[in-house]
């Protein structure tokens, strides 16, 4: 489990992180959503302790996060951020490789290789595994990430707004992917989405922040609710029922 | 697609092996340890052809004088190529080189405050190994107060201490420069010799205690070579796959400065042609794993100045500085590189 117990963060004198107490990592997929600025990026980095929290404490599995080797965290959490500028010229199967670092640190087992493997055929990226990834589209290049975070064999994947930038056809590919993660390798998947209607199709658990604070958490039909929505993004949205499944329509 | 299917139908047999000797050639080009090995194979070349070319007199004495450069130009190409390639992989950023943290500058500093004080007959009569300790020691000093101040606190950026090492290169420059106006014509002329990288007639102790620092170094960095690979994703990432980045970075920092301080004292400023040296290396590794991009940056770097020495001597006569002809040359193939990069 991963539990956040009265986290803040505070960048200056702004609070963006406020007293959030929280737990994340049951089965199934856990969608993240608030609009900008609202500290989902913000919760992320305090779990894969990229920030320490100016108050409270994050735990993951029974372990203090600020105390946690480095590397055993590693073998339990895996991050996949929004930004993902590599500097370097690398392959698919470079990038994937790296998954494997928190348990190899870099010399390769048969194992990590069987892990490896089995990261690139879940992902289909067979074909392209010697492809530098300047050389991908979106969809693919997001899809060589996730073969990274998979290959990194972590219970819990928390993933940042993952659907960034891709197309109806490659956001659509990637849902259904880390629904399969979830119900067939047992993923306790945590995601991050701006598109409401694929976090009430996709997701278990719905969790909205606004301001730094957790304004709804439920199963995902309840949060798809007007009052619920317009609270949470201060915009009117309809929901409508749609060969019952529950469609926000926030286009007026 | 079509023109694809009818070469392959009616290519006759020989230039089929032809081909094929041709994509076997690409394949071997591929591995990074053939790449390596040609360029060590070239590097050699070029180093019995300065060592045996014009000899005049004692083919003994002027080996022995030209070992020693070759010597010096190993430890040098060695210290730049490595600080540069580490450096690029911990700030994440490829055009820059541990010159902007104001190395350069504060030795050029040190040497105009030595003269400046003390004029420049002690600067000539010094010790060579006191001089040097001195400089190397107060390098270090410079460094290890910038880094203890940026990384203590909770501000711990490397992009803030990149900053503040800009702006104290300025500062160190123009200090310099108010000094060099103030000096004797005859003390400043000493100085300037200091301010040039000389690689030609080393102190052999100076140059035995350089290499050993260097070597230290290098040994050093051998057990973080996979972390350093991972340090490319960029910091957020490398954090995620269980590097403990602080520390690693506490650790390259200081391994780098002790490189640049020891060769710069040595032989003057010379991080002038790294970022040329380290981009080369990363288009000519063929992979970016550090085990090659560290190698073929200290190649190339050798390559570079021992090539520059050659054509400073045979076609200028001694007439410029060895930094004009590798600043010229390095930096008219880098712009061949960039442009060629960018057409395909």
């Amino acid at each position: 489990m991963i539990a956040l117990e009265n986290v803040t963060k505070r960048y200056g004198a702004t609070t963006v992180v406020d007293d959030v107490s929280l737990t994340f990592g049951g089965e199934g997929i856990a969608a993240l959503i608030g609009p900008n600025g609202a500290g989902k990026s913000t919760l992320f980095s305090l779990v894969g302790r990229l920030l320490k929290p100016d108050d409270g404490r994050v735990v993951v599995d029974g372990v203090d996060v600020a105390t946690a080797s480095s590397r055993e965290l590693a073998t339990a959490l895996a991050v996949l951020r929004q930004d993902n500028h590599v500097a370097a010229r690398l392959t698919v199967h470079d990038l994937v490789e790296f998954g494997r670092f928190p348990h190899s640190r870099g010399r390769l087992t048969v194992t990590d290789r069987d892990h490896i493997e089995r990261a690139i055929d879940y992902l289909e990226l067979d074909a392209y595994r010697g492809r530098f990834l300047d050389e991908l589209s979106g969809g693919q290049r997001q899809r060589a990430f996730i073969a990274m975070v998979l290959a990194q064999d972590t219970r819990y994947v928390l993933l940042d707004e993952p659907l960034n930038n891709l197309d109806l056809r490659h956001m659509t590919e990637i849902m259904r992917l880390l629904r399969r993660m979830a119900d067939e390798l047992d993923k306790r998947i945590v995601v991050v989405l701006h598109d409401i209607n694929f976090a009430a199709t996709y997701a278990d658990r719905i969790v909205a922040m606004r301001a730094g604070r957790v304004v709804a958490d439920a199963a995902a039909g309840e949060v798809m609710d007007p009052d619920v929505l317009e609270a949470v993004y201060d915009t009117p949205v309809d929901v409508r029922d749609i060969d019952g499944r529950p469609v926000a329509l926030y286009y007026s | 697609m079509r023109t694809e299917t009818f070469e392959i139908g009616t290519a006759p047999a020989a230039p089929a092996r032809a081909t094929r000797a041709r994509r076997g050639i690409r394949e071997l080009w591929a591995l990074p340890w053939v790449r390596l090995a040609l360029l060590a194979a070239v590097i050699v070349a070029a180093v019995v052809v300065y060592l045996f070319t014009d000899v005049p007199g004692s083919l003994a004495f002027a080996l022995r004088i030209r070992g020693l450069t070759v010597a010096a130009m190993l430890v040098v190409a060695t210290a730049v190529g490595v600080s540069t390639v580490v450096f690029h992989t911990i700030t994440g950023n490829r055009i820059l080189t541990p010159s902007i943290m104001g190395f350069d500058a504060f030795y050029v500093l040190i040497s105009t405050l030595i003269v400046f004080f003390l004029g420049s007959q002690s600067f000539v009569r010094f010790d060579p190994v006191t001089l040097w300790l001195v400089q190397v020691g107060v390098m270090m000093a410079f460094s290890a107060a910038l880094f203890s101040w940026l990384f203590g606190g909770r501000r711990r950026s490397v992009h803030l201490m990149l900053l503040v090492g800009i702006v104290l290169g300025v500062f160190f420059r123009s200090f310099s420069e108010w000094m060099q106006r103030m000096l004797d014509p005859l003390d400043f002329q000493i100085l300037s010799d200091a301010m040039f990288a000389s690689l030609t007639r080393p102190d052999e102790l100076l140059l035995t205690l350089t290499a050993a620092l260097v070597l230290v170094g290098a040994i050093a960095l051998v057990p973080l070579l996979r972390t350093l690979d991972v340090l490319t994703l960029g910091s957020p990432a490398a954090i995620g796959l269980g590097v403990e980045h602080r520390r690693v970075v506490l650790t390259l920092f200081p391994i780098v400065s002790l490189m640049v301080a020891a060769s710069t004292a040595l032989v003057g400023p010379i991080l002038f042609f790294g970022l040329i040296v380290a981009n080369l290396a990363y288009s000519y590794a063929g992979s970016f794993r550090h085990t090659w991009t560290l190698p073929a940056a200290v190649g190339i770097g050798m390559l570079c100045l021992i090539g520059g020495q050659l054509v400073l001597e045979q076609l200028f006569g001694f007439a410029g500085t060895l930094s004009t002809v590798i600043e010229f040359a390095g930096g008219l193939f880098f712009l061949f590189l960039v442009l060629r990069k960018g057409a395909r």
